[in-house]
């Protein structure tokens, strides 16, 4: 089999620089490891500032991918490599690909919580992270503790993973402090009789409306937020946890009781991130994310000739930068190959 | 008399030499702590000057230690030390037998062949000559190898080599030529005389043949003497300081001199016997995975000899102690940093008001349990000894359960010892008001600190020290027997720090297969990285050395297992296998 792009990775980066590699006029292979499109997003619930539903974004994007594209499911690369600028890959499904360049859109994977095993993640019974939370929204199962009851206290704990030099992550994972804010609200308003505390070390609101959500979450939901990081979490025999918390805007520890725990994981470069890294000997920037040629210039271009990165590989993002991001990685492959005359 | 102007270089520098010692190494005892001098005297009249000796010909003489690590790099430093020392007394004896007047000159063993030039006429004089030859040899044969070491050091074991001060090379260059000239002026003699053995005599006769060698004889004696010369008047200002301090060093240190607290003059001859052998380099992890030097201890004493230490070389460091286990004098290198940064941070400056309202519990149950602030970052520990107490039915009260109080051994890593003190006495009015017997805790950095800096009524014991007991102790605990292999992984402050190795091992015995790794186990285990002791590692560093220690000690085994809450967590970020600490594991096999 022989294409002008390999897209590796089939969430949303990869499905919008696969359609607009298609519209520029390149023969295209579009390979992911799960039986579905759609990747992290297609997880999600409501999607922050406006409620957006993230199925309707997957749908419009799978609508607008054209059927020429070879689309693999349910197919892993197993090796890669490069002879006269020809890149051949061999897959799951025993096929080979030969291609000119390769995109690589194989995002990331959420913070494995455990490592922070001060918070109690797997070993207290009601502690959750922010993707599950959401999987229990999205399937609007009723939110309730181990012990079957609905929670009357929930916090939520930011940067779980992210802004953590004791594991080394430094990166802001962009998007978790506007999600516990929409995952405060969306609390208030299932259980209205349960409060929500945010524990955070500074919010991060850069995004267009995601300030005013913050406000909102304030004044019309009574969301309370404690400027704090969690020092650590303990159970009671009843199955509720106690934070040790410093309030660093009061300047005193606190101690606080509490029914449910949400843990705001950030983002990790993922196993096919790594495994490709690793594969093709990628460098890294400090995130561990694929490093980008050059971060204002060549952003979706890496070190290697002919491999292009869109999307989260190289660093956390949001959807809406993550699309950009894609279609700009379209055209620096369109670029490179208008300028090599391939 | 027999006198040749030659023989004056040679002779300045030796009583120089002795002079100069006598003074530096009266000034250091008499500046040594009062409290400890009483105990010199009685050491001089008792059986510990056997072991002074005995300890000085195995260690200043012999390296037998250094043998034990590497045959090679042992034999070369044996061959210097021990050839010399041969050298020296068997000439002093041959020059009493020998010599054709009874007076015995300073430097006529040292230039017999100059003054004797009769040949050897019988059997035991043949047999002096002999030996004499045969000990040059054998120097000889250590200087070609301390060459090659230079240029590759592998060979003896050695990954890297200490480099050296400008003072050290030109007084390892005058030490390497001292024998050669030797040689050379020897044989210049023998050539003539035949008064030689089987090296010089040969040598003589091969470069009398070659070079007339005969004709530069007293230049060549000129040279050996002033070399020597070189070598005595640099000795006290280089790292060969190292030849004579060892001995006092062996001696005090028998006698019970220790740096503890402070930098005192023992430290002083502690610092001053380090040879710059260069054996901690590549036990250094800080060395060998993030490229650092100045906190290596071969290059610290340099400094502390010659230079200005600074602030990085004694606060980024470990303190995990490697460098120490392996050093071939023994010297107190952990105490010693230490003592330098309680020396920077004497005042307190920080707040304790907070002890004050902690108020003491009194109890009655036999057993405390003292988690400690790690433990309680790692729940998942805590949790499985309360299972396993309440498995046992043991009453037990949980001491630091919600009002936490520190152990002080982070403040006291820091230096701040005042600090420290605050925590310790909070700490053991707490532990005093409980009736308890045994204080068990599951931190080894807390263990440490209740063992060597608090004075309690309790038995400390570490968790793994507990729970082999509780299995042997008419089989309290029944375990499950897996399958599943797994290697244990000794915490610094657990092994070489409190020296328990066997406590873990038995337990784990009993429930898996436990694979070793000795090249890296017990006395010899790497530091995970996450060590409280060090002020300057960042966090990639951190995980580098994780890495690189987790990638020596599990290949394709089902677990690590550790007894250290700080190292689980900092080998869980690199982990491709679970991490469990003891505690754990014996829960999952809980019958």
């Amino acid at each position: 089999m022989n294409s002008d792009v390999l897209v590796i990775g089939g969430g949303i980066a990869g499905i919008e620089a696969a359609t607009n590699l298609y519209l520029l006029g390149y023969s295209v292979t579009l390979v992911e490891q799960e039986s579905e499109l759609g990747g992290h997003v297609a997880q999600w619930n409501k999607l922050f500032p406006n409620y957006k539903n993230a199925h309707q974004i997957i749908q419009t994007l799978l609508q607008q991918l054209p059927g020429d594209i070879t689309i693999l499911r349910s197919t892993k690369i197993i090796h890669l490599s490069e002879k006269d600028r020809l890149f051949s890959v061999n897959l799951s499904n025993n096929s080979t690909i030969t291609t000119k360049t390769i995109l690589i859109a194989t995002g990331y994977d959420l913070f494995d919580a455990r490592l922070k095993e001060e918070y109690g993640y797997k070993i207290y019974d009601n502690v959750i992270t922010s993707a599950e939370l959401e999987s229990l929204l999205r399937q609007n199962k009723p939110i309730l503790t181990k012990q079957g009851k609905e929670p009357s206290r929930i916090g939520f704990v930011h940067c779980v993973g992210s802004r953590d030099r004791k594991i080394n992550n430094l990166y802001c994972s962009k998007v978790c402090c506007v999600t516990a804010v929409k995952q405060a609200i969306e609390i208030r308003q299932k259980l209205p009789f349960c409060e929500a505390y945010c524990f955070y070390m500074d919010l991060r609101m850069y995004g267009l409306n995601f300030e005013e959500l913050y406000n909102e979450s304030q004044e019309k939901y009574g969301v309370t937020f404690i400027r704090g990081r969690l020092s650590e979490a303990s159970e009671t025999i009843d199955g509720k946890l106690i934070l040790k918390v410093e309030d660093t805007l009061l300047g005193r520890p606190l101690k606080m009781t509490i029914d449910m725990l949400v843990l705001m994981v950030g983002m990790v470069p993922s196993k096919g991130t790594n495994f490709l890294i690793k594969e093709l000997g990628l460098h890294i920037n400090n995130g561990h994310f694929i490093a980008s040629n050059d971060e204002h210039l060549r952003a979706n271009h890496t070190n290697k000739h002919g491999i292009f990165v869109a999307g989260s590989a190289s660093s956390p993002k949001t959807i809406d930068d993550t699309l950009a991001d894609a279609r700009s990685a379209a055209m620096a492959i369109h670029q490179f190959f208008k300028n090599s005359k391939l | 008399m027999k006198f040749h102007w030659f023989v004056v270089p040679f002779s300045a520098g030796l009583i120089f030499l002795i002079l100069y010692l006598i003074i530096l190494y009266t000034k250091w005892i008499v500046k040594l702590p009062k409290s400890d001098k009483k105990i010199l005297s009685g050491t001089v009249f008792s059986s510990k000057i056997f072991n002074i000796v005995w300890e000085i010909f195995s260690e200043a003489l012999l390296h037998i230690r250094i043998f034990r690590k590497n045959v090679l790099l042992g034999y070369m430093h044996s061959s210097f030390a021990f050839g010399w020392f041969l050298l020296i007394v068997t000439g002093a004896i041959e020059t009493q037998l020998f010599a054709s007047k009874p007076i015995n000159h300073l430097y006529e063993p040292i230039f017999f062949k100059f003054f004797n030039t009769t040949a050897p006429n019988n059997s035991l004089h043949k047999a002096f000559a002999f030996l004499m030859d045969l000990w040059l040899l054998y120097v000889l044969s250590g200087i070609f190898l301390a060459l090659s070491k230079r240029f590759y050091s592998r060979i003896m074991g050695l990954k890297k080599t200490t480099q050296l001060y400008w003072t050290d090379q030109i007084a390892l260059i005058s030490l390497w030529l001292i024998f050669p000239l030797r040689l050379l002026a020897e044989s210049s003699t023998t050539a003539t005389y035949q008064n030689g053995s089987f090296l010089t005599n040969t040598a003589g006769i091969y470069l009398e043949q070659h070079f007339n060698i005969s004709n530069m004889s007293i230049y060549l004696w000129w040279a050996y003497s002033i070399d020597l010369l070189i070598f005595f008047g640099l000795l006290p200002f280089s790292r060969y300081m190292h030849i004579p301090t060892e001995i006092v060093l062996i001696a005090l240190r028998h006698a019970g001199f220790k740096t503890k607290n402070e930098i005192n003059s023992f430290s002083q001859i502690e610092i001053h016997s380090c040879s710059s052998c260069g054996i901690c380099i590549d036990a250094c992890q800080l060395q060998s995975v993030t490229n650092r030097n100045n906190m290596v201890p071969t290059y610290l004493f340099q400094k502390e000899r010659y230079g200005k230490v600074l602030k990085p070389d004694l606060y980024n460091c470990l303190f995990c102690g490697r460098c120490e286990e392996a050093c071939p004098v023994n010297i107190s290198i952990i105490n010693i940093k230490l003592a330098r940064r309680k020396e920077r941070l004497l005042k307190s400056k920080q707040n304790y008001q907070y002890l004050s309202k902690i108020q003491p519990t009194s109890t009655t149950t036999e057993i405390l349990y003292f988690a400690g602030c790690m433990s309680h970052l790692t729940p998942s520990i805590t949790r499985s000894m309360i299972k396993i107490f309440e498995h046992l039915n043991i009453s037990y009260y949980f001491l630091d359960k919600d009002d936490t109080i520190c152990c002080g051994r982070p403040l006291m890593l820091a230096g701040k010892i005042q600090d420290a003190q605050k925590l310790i006495e909070k700490n053991t009015d707490l532990i005093k008001a409980s009736k308890a017997k045994i204080m068990i805790t599951s931190c080894p950095i807390c263990y440490k600190i209740f063992n060597e800096e608090y004075n309690l009524p309790v038995k400390v014991m570490h968790h793994s020290q507990w729970l082999s007991e509780s299995l042997t102790d008419c089989n309290k605990l029944k375990l499950n027997q897996s399958a599943k292999t797994a290697v244990y992984h000794d915490p610094c402050d657990l092994g070489r720090g409190s020296n328990i190795y066997d406590e873990p091992r038995n337990v784990l015995k009993q429930l898996l297969n436990v694979i070793d790794k000795k090249a890296i186990q017990k006395e010899k285990s790497l530091c995970c990285g996450g060590s409280l002791a060090d002020f300057y590692l960042n966090e990639n560093d951190r995980v580098k050395i994780a890495r690189n220690a987790y990638v020596q000690l599990i290949n394709d085994e089902d677990y690590l297992i550790t007894s250290c809450p700080l190292c689980k967590k900092t080998f869980q970020k690199v982990a491709d296998k679970p991490v469990l600490d003891i505690a754990e594991i014996i829960v999952y096999n809980l019958s």
